[in-house]
């Protein structure tokens, strides 16, 4: 088990840069998840800890070795791919030990540590198969027990849910959750859902367009998100985002709709400064249909027509118009509702968010 | 009739004569060699009768015994040749191929300034008909003063054979997923480890094929071989095959028993190899 750190990691093609320069501090046994749209450098991130990848400039260290110019098999770490990267002409067993094999383990060892990773996940009855012969789910747990054999300081994981149906990437999660807790080693794992990374990690990095956006539990960047993208990235559905102008004490956006300056930012904003206003859904419901932030809620209440609801059994996702345009809310118990009908909202201003128009950053001190 | 027995009966007969056309094909591709092992086995009379007799009215195997006679008694250096496009196929198929894995591998996994245009350079030398290289080739070969050898052939074979079996195995390591030899790079192999271990096996079916085709084209060549070959050290079985023609005189039957003598080994050699080209290997590779 090991470390990981980043210091000014840097991956250029050319002149097109891909990773600008990005520092992290990874700590032995944790669970990082790196997090952003197509093309924000995390699979690049990832590839380069891996050795797959050169790097333009800046150092990692692994367990506080500088391992910049290893091959990946120095590393000592090991990795699970999107694709799973399964040997096609080697059964389960094989694929298993293989880095045992090439290491020049003896066969007892080998035989010991593959039944150790076969139990682990459940592998038992496939070992003698081929990969073609193994569903998606058993063949990521192949993936997953090439991984636990080598017993790395370090797994890597390259979105390796992302080819599996919905249900099974829910219980995959649960078992890589679960293979965290028993193998209890650094892992880092690169994903473009929100869900996975929020639901896995101890800590997420937002990344974007090769830069670190924020670093923090899962926790803090779905409640106080460093920047816009951040804010709109995290949390599903996403937060409702609008531009405003403060103007003495209120919002005023370009509808000219106003609402109150949520009190928490009074002292940060000025009259006339250019801002973005961000509320999640659960914090606009209609009124009564809400989960009550306990006591100390700066409730403001507003009627609005309501455009669209999408039920979905245990709430309803109500789209009403505001400012022109459809903010999501988030209705508990629900109670049928038409298009068109006016309802009086409760959005809970204590939990608002304000970020600079201009740079995107928080407003929150 | 209903509707579906006039179908499942337009079936049947669409099935039948499928296979009919089918038979005939095969027939028109099979006749040739059918034709040229009869020939061997049946009387000169009997092969240059009008009209062609089908079925031989008797069988000898006088051809094939007399070729092993000796010179003199009717034989040619059958040995011989077959020992020189042993050596000669065998060495430059291996050479072809050594070559050609690493160029496919080059092509198939990295990038490097002009690659497009040395790849085209590649195929347009396959444009160049053979017997056209001959003549400058036989004077180039004079002054090199390897005319007439082993080496000069192999030389020649390799250079033939080099753009075939690289275009050939590049687009077969385009096929083997780059994830697997990165997986093996971080399981602990080294770049070559990876190559030999997970890469190679993989795309075996398609190194093996383009080593058949490499002996092959090897093994049957004449333009070149019937230019750059002058005595029983260096001549191959096709150029062999001319022993048999006289100034005013053709031994067709002679002749057809060495072709069998040729087709054997080529033929045995691509029967061992074909369960090894079946496809599909890399299935289960990558995702579901």
């Amino acid at each position: 088990m090991a470390t990981v750190s980043l210091k000014k990691l840097t991956k250029r093609y050319g002149n097109i840069g891909i990773v600008h320069g990005i520092d992290l501090d990874i700590a032995d046994r944790e669970f990082i998840a790196l997090v952003g749209p197509s093309g924000c450098g995390k699979s690049t991130t990832l590839r380069m800890i891996a050795g797959l990848e050169e790097i333009s400039a800046g150092s990692i260290e692994i367990g506080g070795r500088i391992v910049n110019d290893l091959p990946p098999r120095s590393r000592n770490i090991s990795m699970v791919f999107q694709s799973y990267a399964l040997y096609p002409h080697m059964t389960v067993r094989e694929n298993l030990g293989f880095s045992l094999k090439i290491a020049g383990a003896a066969k007892e060892e080998m035989d010991r540590r593959v039944a150790e990773a076969s139990a682990i996940l459940g592998l038992d009855t496939l070992l003698d198969r081929r990969p073609s012969q193994l569903s998606g789910g058993q063949r990521q747990r192949v993936a997953m027990g090439r991984a636990i054999v080598r017993d790395p300081d370090v797994f890597l994981f390259d979105e390796p849910l992302s080819n599996l149906d919905a249900k099974l990437r829910t219980q995959m999660r649960t078992e890589i959750k679960k293979l965290h807790a028993k193998v209890q080693s650094t892992v880092i794992y690169v994903t473009h859902d929100q869900v996975e990374a929020m639901t896995l990690a101890d800590r997420i990095v937002i990344m974007r367009d090769g830069h670190i956006e924020q670093v923090g539990t899962p926790d803090e960047v779905f409640r106080r998100p460093a920047t816009r993208f951040v804010a709109g990235f995290i949390g599903s559905p996403p937060m409702n985002l609008h531009e405003a102008t403060v103007d003495d004490g209120q919002l005023v956006f370009a509808s000219g709709e106003k609402l109150p300056l949520p009190a928490q930012f009074k002292t940060n904003v000025a009259t006339g400064d250019r801002v973005v206003f961000g509320l999640r859904p659960d914090d606009i419901y209609p009124t009564g249909h809400g989960i009550s932030s306990g006591g100390v809620a700066d409730v403001h209440q507003i009627e609005l027509p309501i455009t669209v609801t999408e039920p979905l059994g245990n709430e309803t996702l109500v789209f009403v118009e505001f400012n022109g345009t459809d903010w999501v809310s988030r209705m508990l118990n629900p109670r049928p509702l038409r298009p068109g009908e006016p309802v009086f909202m409760s959005l809970d201003l204590s939990q608002a968010h304000l970020f600079a128009a201009e740079t995107g950053k928080t407003l929150r001190s | 009739m209903d509707e579906n027995s006039s179908a499942r009966l337009k079936r049947r007969l669409l099935g039948i004569v499928h296979r009919i056309g089918l038979f005939l094909a095969m027939l028109t591709i099979c006749l040739p060699g059918l034709w040229i092992v009869l020939s061997s086995l049946r009387p000169t009379v009997e092969i240059m009768a009008k009209p062609p007799v089908w079925i031989p009215q008797e069988i000898s195997f006088d051809a094939y015994v007399s070729m092993f006679s000796g010179i003199g008694k009717g034989g040619i250096p059958v040995i011989e040749y077959f020992r020189n496009s042993l050596i000669i196929s065998v060495t430059s198929t291996i050479i072809a191929v050594a070559i050609g894995m690493a160029g496919g591998y080059a092509f198939a996994r990295y990038r490097f300034r002009g690659k497009s245009s040395v790849f085209l350079g590649l195929m347009l030398t396959r444009t160049v008909p053979g017997i056209a290289l001959s003549l400058p080739l036989f004077f180039l070969y004079v002054r090199l003063g390897i005319i007439d050898t082993h080496f000069g052939l192999i030389l020649a074979y390799v250079a033939l054979n080099v753009p075939f079996t690289i275009w050939l195995i590049d687009g077969f390591f385009r096929q083997v997923p780059k994830d697997l030899a990165e997986a093996a790079q971080i399981d602990g192999c080294t770049r070559w480890q990876a190559f030999w271990q997970v890469e190679f096996p993989l795309a075996g079916p398609g190194i093996a094929s383009a080593a058949i085709f490499a002996f092959l084209t090897c093994w049957n060549e004449f333009a070149l071989a019937s230019q750059l070959t002058r005595s029983v050290s260096a001549k191959t079985l096709p150029v062999g095959l001319l022993d048999y023609t006289a100034e005013f005189t053709i031994d067709w039957r002679g002749m057809c028993a060495l072709a069998v003598v040729m087709i054997i080994p080529a033929l045995t050699l691509t029967y061992i190899v074909q369960k090894h080209l079946v496809g599909g290997l890399t299935s289960g590779a990558v995702k579901g």
